[in-house]
């Protein structure tokens, strides 16, 4: 199982990499989403995919599933969530200011 | 008593909070901020001498103890960091009030600097390396508001791309802290330290170690830092100046942390690769800061410099040279900002931006002209300012251990520093004036006190060396060896 997820994180990853190479800012900002679903699958498969039981001392039999990477991921989820809403946002500004979101026309003259 | 080392942060988030539903009132807004950094910077002073009495303190959240749950550590490199952060921080915002402007003012430009000096505070005083990720995450979407807050063309262009470095910065960061969780199974940062100790630091863990090195790098601009000038030269001067200041110091606070405290069994690979790393950014700073005739390009160039010489005295990681990368840091913050905030009022004196078109300012703003003297020599290292003793120390530690390339580069690159700065001394402060009586902007009082504060600051700093020695020794004490942080944290939990 834990094979299987990590091809499916290479392929997100490969995938994500395209995106964000490309000069479209909406691509890249879906390549970072693409990226971050990757980064969490990757968490989630570093702490063991479930072998046991839920983590409550006495109420369920040992072995324990290891539940610290479903909280670091739902700490991550969210930031992602904010950060992501927060370029679309700017790359939306930013296309209606200076009117292209092409990022080889974003690169800016040294002598402005 | 323990449980003050939290305030640093919860202060400034709660104070932030308050500030968003004080919008239109920006008097009282300016007064609020103002005395939250000034009683954070008490507070800082209180544990900082806290730490030197009692020893590390620490704050296990919820009573978790560690290695279970989060937790803040207290020690003197991070106090240092932190009590500098908040002067600065208050210094930056006295020049905020007459410099940015009533539009950003109620567009929550108070609320978002108190934001950021959480985010850097937590950074600094976190003892979990998950908790130093979301701690980085509230620094950077705070830094992401301010650097785009304003809204001018070369503000978006330039900010689009510092977010989405920082966003792949980030992203690296949780592969790391994700192959470092299934490798050692832990993440407060004293247990990985022991269990990197047991299990020895094999090829995974360096490759891991590696990761980190990229992540923070990126952060503090240790080679990578194709990013930094631009994204530094846009915003307004005050936020310029707190970034400046406050964001690669953080980066280079998190190098510190663990590659003194975590991953320091191969020095061969990581301290060899920081020194390559140190040297070429030193080295390409330079040729940045000496290229460009743009003021605030030249100065984002001098902050890759002073990365270089920091992060020179890791490499080379004796006791000495980590004591005199703490001294340049603290510095290096007062100096930065204070550089940053010259060349804005530079530009807002002027409304000019290229050295070659200003001249004579010494004239018209007699004061403002000494004290951009002043910093230059400070950065240089010209005693009995500040930068003189970190160069010394950092420069004692390389004959020491005999790293005499990384000598020469960083002292070579004080001499450039001094050129690049007395480039624009000379082309802009001295020679005939271009600005008539008539056409003379009044200097306002709010610009020239937070810059002549810097200035009593960088001084006093360099005559009180032996001052704050105590602190920075008991600092370099505790980085060089981890088994003091260990205890402290781990202490009756083996």
């Amino acid at each position: 199982m834990e094979t299987l997820i990590i091809m499916l994180i290479g392929i997100l990853v490969a995938v994500a990499t395209y995106l964000i190479l490309s000069r479209n800012i909406i691509r890249i900002i879906l390549g970072t989403a693409v990226f971050s679903h990757a980064v969490h699958l990757l968490i989630l498969t570093m702490g063991d995919l479930k072998k046991g039981n839920v983590p409550l001392l006495k109420e369920a039999d040992a072995p324990y599933a290891d539940a610290l990477p479903q909280a670091l991921i739902l700490t991550a989820i969210v930031i992602s969530f904010a950060v992501t809403a927060f370029i679309l946002v700017l790359a939306y500004r930013t296309y209606q200011d200076v009117g292209t979101d092409d990022l080889d026309e974003l690169r800016g003259a040294r002598d402005e | 008593m323990n449980n003050l080392i939290v305030l640093p942060l919860i202060i400034p988030i709660m104070v932030g909070v308050v500030l968003v539903f004080l919008r239109p009132y920006v008097k009282l807004q300016r007064v609020i901020s103002l005395i939250t950094m000034i009683g954070i910077a008490g507070i800082s002073i209180f544990i900082l001498n806290r730490v030197q009495t009692h020893g590390i303190i620490r704050l296990d959240f919820g009573g978790w103890e560690p290695p279970f749950g989060i937790l803040f550590v207290a020690d003197s490199f991070a106090m240092l960091l932190v009590l500098t952060a908040s002067i600065v921080t208050a210094i930056c915002l006295i020049h905020a009030f007459s410099s940015i402007g009533e539009k950003h003012e109620k567009m929550y430009f108070y609320p978002f600097v108190l934001f950021l000096v959480a985010g850097v505070n937590g950074s600094f005083l976190t003892g979990d390396l998950f908790n130093l990720f979301v701690c980085f995450e509230v620094m950077l979407l705070a830094s992401y508001v301010l650097i785009t807050s304003g809204g001018t063309k070369p503000q978006l262009r330039e900010s689009i791309k510092y977010v989405v470095i920082n966003v792949l910065a980030s992203w690296f960061f949780l592969v790391a802290l994700a192959f470092l969780y299934g490798t050692v199974g832990t993440l407060n940062m004293a247990h990985i330290s022991e269990r990197v100790a047991e299990v020895g630091q094999g090829p995974l863990l360096t490759t891991i170690s590696i990761l980190f090195l990229l992540v923070f790098s990126l952060k503090a601009g240790l080679l990578l830092f194709f990013w930094l000038p631009g994204s530094y030269s846009v915003p307004p001067t005050a936020v310029a100046a707190l970034f400046g200041a406050l964001l690669t110091k953080v980066g280079i606070y998190a190098l510190f942390r663990t590659f003194t405290l975590i991953f320091y069994h191969e020095p061969l690979i990581s301290q060899t690769l920081i020194g390559i790393m140190a040297g070429i950014t030193l080295i390409a700073g330079c040729m940045g800061a000496i290229a460009f005739k743009d003021i605030r390009l030249i100065v984002s160039y001098n902050v890759l410099i002073a990365i270089g010489f920091i992060m020179i005295g890791l490499a080379i990681g004796t006791e000495t040279s980590i004591a005199g990368s703490i001294y340049y840091v603290v510095h290096d913050m007062i100096a930065k900002a204070m550089l940053f905030l010259l060349a804005g009022t530079m530009i807002y004196l002027t409304g000019k931006s290229k050295i070659d078109e200003m001249s004579g300012l010494i004239r018209n703003y007699p004061l403002f002209g000494w004290m951009f003297f002043l910093v230059t020599c400070s950065l240089a290292g010209i005693p009995p300012l500040s930068g003189f003793v970190g160069k010394i120390l950092v420069g004692q530690g390389a004959i020491e251990s005999g790293s005499y390339v990384l000598l020469a580069l960083a002292f070579i690159s004080s001499i450039v520093v001094l050129y690049s700065l007395l480039r624009i001394f000379l082309n802009t402060i001295f020679g005939e004036t271009i600005i008539s009586l008539e056409d003379e902007k009044p200097m306002k009082l709010g610009m020239i006190i937070p810059i002549v504060l810097f200035g009593i600051a960088t001084v006093s700093l360099g005559l009180g060396a032996e001052f704050i020695s105590v602190y920075v020794t008991d600092a370099a004490h505790t980085l060089s060896n981890p088994s003091v942080y260990i205890d402290a944290v781990m202490g009756g939990n083996k």
